[in-house]
């Protein structure tokens, strides 16, 4: 292994002290603290400042009008336009969710259902939210595209039990997303 | 192979050197082997640590071969011109004329100085259009299918397959969660037409209800109008079927394939002692499949035995001990801490004399929990000990008429020719108030043995182990509850004397303590002495020390596959006929 010597770099007097640098480091946040109170602060505005600095005063203000188009919060389940539940309970969410916060159960969609020819759909589906660490995996992984992670950050709870998004509740998160590959056509 | 190639000339050819042991000479990608004259191709490739994809081809049914997965190339050396000398490389062996055209490896036998190769680019041309036309109407239901995770068309797709379909027209459509009989579910979308189970149903189950309809893509598999897929083995069906058209109603939907365990154990409910996998995700047994043994079940099981599994987490599972509140009527039972629930049951034994005293174990128990009842017997000095014969229809296959899986093992272990024999007496002692203590392990004795609830009424003390609550526990003073047969370690021997393990894939439920265990605690708080036994390889080396059957064996010992301890002249069915039909030429495994 080719070993690479390095040149300390030659410091003069002043610069060996480090005092200069620290007053230099003092008056430029000074300047910043001047600039804050007088509501002039660098990125104020985007950044929805409530006045001092550019900080957030939460949970008063809320960065949902400001979250980004990729912003990934909870994971939660999605329907089809034509109401169809897209997951089949693959499992395969699961499998690769790093933290293991899904538990599915799978079940077979009875004969008499008006989508009995997709065979499959979860009988539940829970997402322990204290578990999960927003990774989207399950989005990518998911090959029926019925897991997305949406933009809901807030989730909180007084008990461990609230803090498990079951079924129900992430069909609620999830909504409808419409326009998706769909393979459960009338061809199919 | 000659380390001197000058002298082969003089030295005997690689082709004699073979021939004179029945074998002959193959070249499997560039390297030679030999093997008996008469193998298939594709399993002197297996030999030769060499997968060929197959489909069709099964080592234990026929080959049609009609899935065309196989194809390999062959060369053989070409034939010499009159009065010409074959020509030979520096070892021996002739010069190999490679053919421009593949041949199915599963249905060609090698012959002396062939030549095989299992890549290249023809090889590798072949499987990708063979591919390509398997997928052409495939339905793509993976993320519905149960066989997802162990498909032989997804792992050939990832090896083989084009990622991108070049099929513009419609696909073909086909019946679809077609009911065929009671436990087998179809999709003819799915099937790729290898006709394994077609010829399953007719060679092995002798049953041959399936059949292909329809000619080109819309071949069609079903079964015989009429009839239906019922056969007591249809589920192997779905085991072998390389693809998911063919998958079990029991397993069906209950859990993905990859989040299974696998654990090697055997049956227990007949004497055949089929070897199986146990597929359990974290407690929860999930199904049950054969496990290859050659020497007992070939690859195949019954669905009765296969499918009798769900009672290990049923409601009815005993989880602590229970002792029966006395003078409370209607009878109840209250959970009793197992120190406290071994020293009654300790105490109440030895108080009631040895004369009178019987105990009822059961044929399934293992080998070490047969051998500890002895030891109690001998503890607490009663000669009163029998087992409850079980006995069914035996179906020519591999369920056999005793339905107690370890009856060979009680015979070597109780040191009797019959140990069901003492039931009688000591029904008739209970009738007649000559018995007045009963320890009865792991047995119904109302249901299975033919005692009334008035007989068990007489009884001063009737302790019972079990794993259901049970018409008995109903009558007993103490109920401790014990392992199922997925729970538990040990071994068991077979009706034709193979000793075989059983492994534990799932934990004991609540406080159950695994029957050996409880046999051990009550043989100490008897005797009062020490514990020495703190492993079931304690027991099992205890046993090996005492049993002379067993001489010189461990658990570990025993192996996956079993060991021969005894001959007892047993022919299990179906492997008689696997090696008739072996001996035939007709199979190859
Ligand atoms: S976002 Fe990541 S951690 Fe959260 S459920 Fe999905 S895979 Fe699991
Ligand atoms: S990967 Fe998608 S289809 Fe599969 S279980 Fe998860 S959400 Fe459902
Ligand atoms: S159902 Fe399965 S085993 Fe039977 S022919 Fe089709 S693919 Fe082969
Ligand atoms: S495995 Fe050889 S043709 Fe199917």
């Amino acid at each position: 292994m080719a070993v690479v010597k390095l040149q300390r770099p030659k410091l003069n007097f002043g610069e060996k002290i480090y005092f200069g640098a620290l007053i230099k480091g003092f008056f430029l946040t000074m300047s910043h603290a001047v600039k804050s109170l007088r509501g002039k602060s660098v990125g104020a505005e985007t950044l929805a400042s409530s006045g001092l600095g550019v900080t957030m005063q939460f949970p008063e203000q809320r960065w949902d009008s400001h979250l980004p188009e990729y912003y990934r919060g909870a994971p939660a389940l999605v329907t089809d336009e034509q109401g169809r539940e897209r997951c089949v309970s693959c499992q395969l969410c699961e499998f690769i969710c790093p933290p293991k916060a899904i538990k599915i159960k799978p079940s077979e969609i009875p004969s008499d259902d008006p989508w009995a020819k997709v065979e499959k759909r979860p009988l539940e589906f829970d997402i322990d939210m204290i578990r999960c660490i927003y990774c989207g995996m399950c989005e990518e992984v998911c090959p029926e595209q019925a897991i997305y992670l949406r933009k809901d950050y807030l989730i909180t709870g007084l008990k461990r039990a609230d803090m498990v998004h079951d079924k129900k509740r992430l069909y609620e998160i999830g909504g409808v997303r419409v326009g998706l590959v769909n393979k459960w056509n009338e061809l199919k | 192979m000659s380390d001197t190639p000058s002298a082969t000339a003089e030295l005997i050819l690689p082709k004699d050197l073979a021939a004179g042991k029945g074998m002959v000479n193959v070249q499997i990608d560039d390297i030679w082997h030999q093997f008996p004259k008469g193998t298939r191709m594709i399993e002197a490739c297996r030999q030769a640590e060499i997968t060929v994809p197959h489909y069709c081809y099964h080592p234990k049914l026929s080959s049609p071969g009609n899935c065309r997965m196989c194809l390999v190339q062959m060369g053989m050396p070409p034939r010499p011109a009159p009065g010409q000398e074959p020509q030979r490389d520096e070892n021996g062996y002739e010069i190999i004329g490679w053919m421009p055209r593949p041949v199915i490896a599963c249905a060609n036998t090698v012959g002396e100085n062939m030549g095989i190769r299992t890549t290249g680019d023809l090889v590798e041309k072949c499987r990708e259009g063979v591919m390509e036309f398997l997928l052409i109407n495939h339905p793509l239901d993976c993320p519905i299918c149960d066989q997802a995770g162990e498909c032989r068309l997804q792992e050939q797709s990832v090896q083989h397959g084009r990622g991108v379909s070049r099929f513009v027209d419609m696909k073909v459509k086909k019946p679809k969660n077609v009911d065929i009989g009671p436990r087998i579910r179809l999709d003819d979308e799915r099937c790729i037409m290898c006709s394994r189970c077609i010829r399953f149903m007719d060679e092995v189950a002798s049953d041959p209800v399936l059949g292909f309809t329809q000619r080109g893509t819309h071949t069609t598999l079903t079964v015989h109008p009429g009839r239906l897929l019922d056969s007591n083995y249809s589920l192997n069906t779905a085991d072998i079927c390389p693809v998911g058209a063919l998958t079990s109603n029991d397993f069906r939907f209950q859990m993905r394939v990859w989040f299974l365990k696998e654990t090697p154990s055997i049956d227990v409910n007949c004497g055949t002692g089929t070897n199986i996998t146990l597929w359990a995700r974290g407690n929860k047994l999930h199904r049950i499949t054969p496990r290859l043994n050659d020497e007992v079940n070939s690859a195949w099981m019954p669905d009765s035995h296969r499918l009798n599994f769900h009672y290990i987490d049923s409601a009815a599972r005993l989880t602590e001990p229970l002792s029966r509140s006395v003078g409370v009527s209607p009878t109840s039972f209250s959970p009793t801490p197992w120190p406290t629930a071994i020293a009654q049951s300790a105490a109440k034994i030895q108080s009631i004399p040895a004369a009178q005293t019987a105990i009822i174990a059961s044929g399934r128990m293992t080998n070490e929990e047969l051998f500890l009842t002895h030891t109690l017997a001998a503890e607490i000095g009663t000669r009163l000990l029998s087992l409850v014969p079980r006995s069914g229809e035996a179906d020519k296959l591999l369920v056999a008429a005793d339905r107690n899986p370890n009856t060979t093992g009680a015979k070597l272990i109780l040191g009797s020719e019959n140990p069901y024999s003492g039931l009688a007496f000591i029904r008739d002692g209970v009738r007649d108030g000559s018995i007045k203590s009963l320890i009865v392990l792991g047995e119904d004795i109302i249901t299975d043995a033919g005692f009334t609830a008035d007989d068990l009424g007489k009884l001063d003390f009737l302790l019972q182990t079990s794993v259901l609550a049970n018409p008995t526990a109903e009558h007993a003073h103490l109920v401790l509850p014990s392992a199922a047969f997925a729970e538990k370690r040990g071994s068991m021997v077979n009706l034709s004397g193979r000793l075989q393990r059983l492994n534990r894939a799932v934990e004991l439920p609540g406080q159950a303590h695994d029957d050996w265990e409880i046999l051990r605690d009550l043989i100490l708080a008897i005797s009062g002495g020490k514990n020495e036994v703190h492993h079931i390889e304690d027991v099992f080396k205890a046993l090996a020390e005492n049993v002379p059957a067993f001489n010189g064996l461990t658990l570990s010992k025993i192996g996956h596959q079993g060991t021969q301890i005894a001959d007892t002249g047993y022919q299990i069915p179906l492997l008689a006929n696997e090696r008739a039909r072996k001996a035939a030429g007709l199979i190859n495994g």
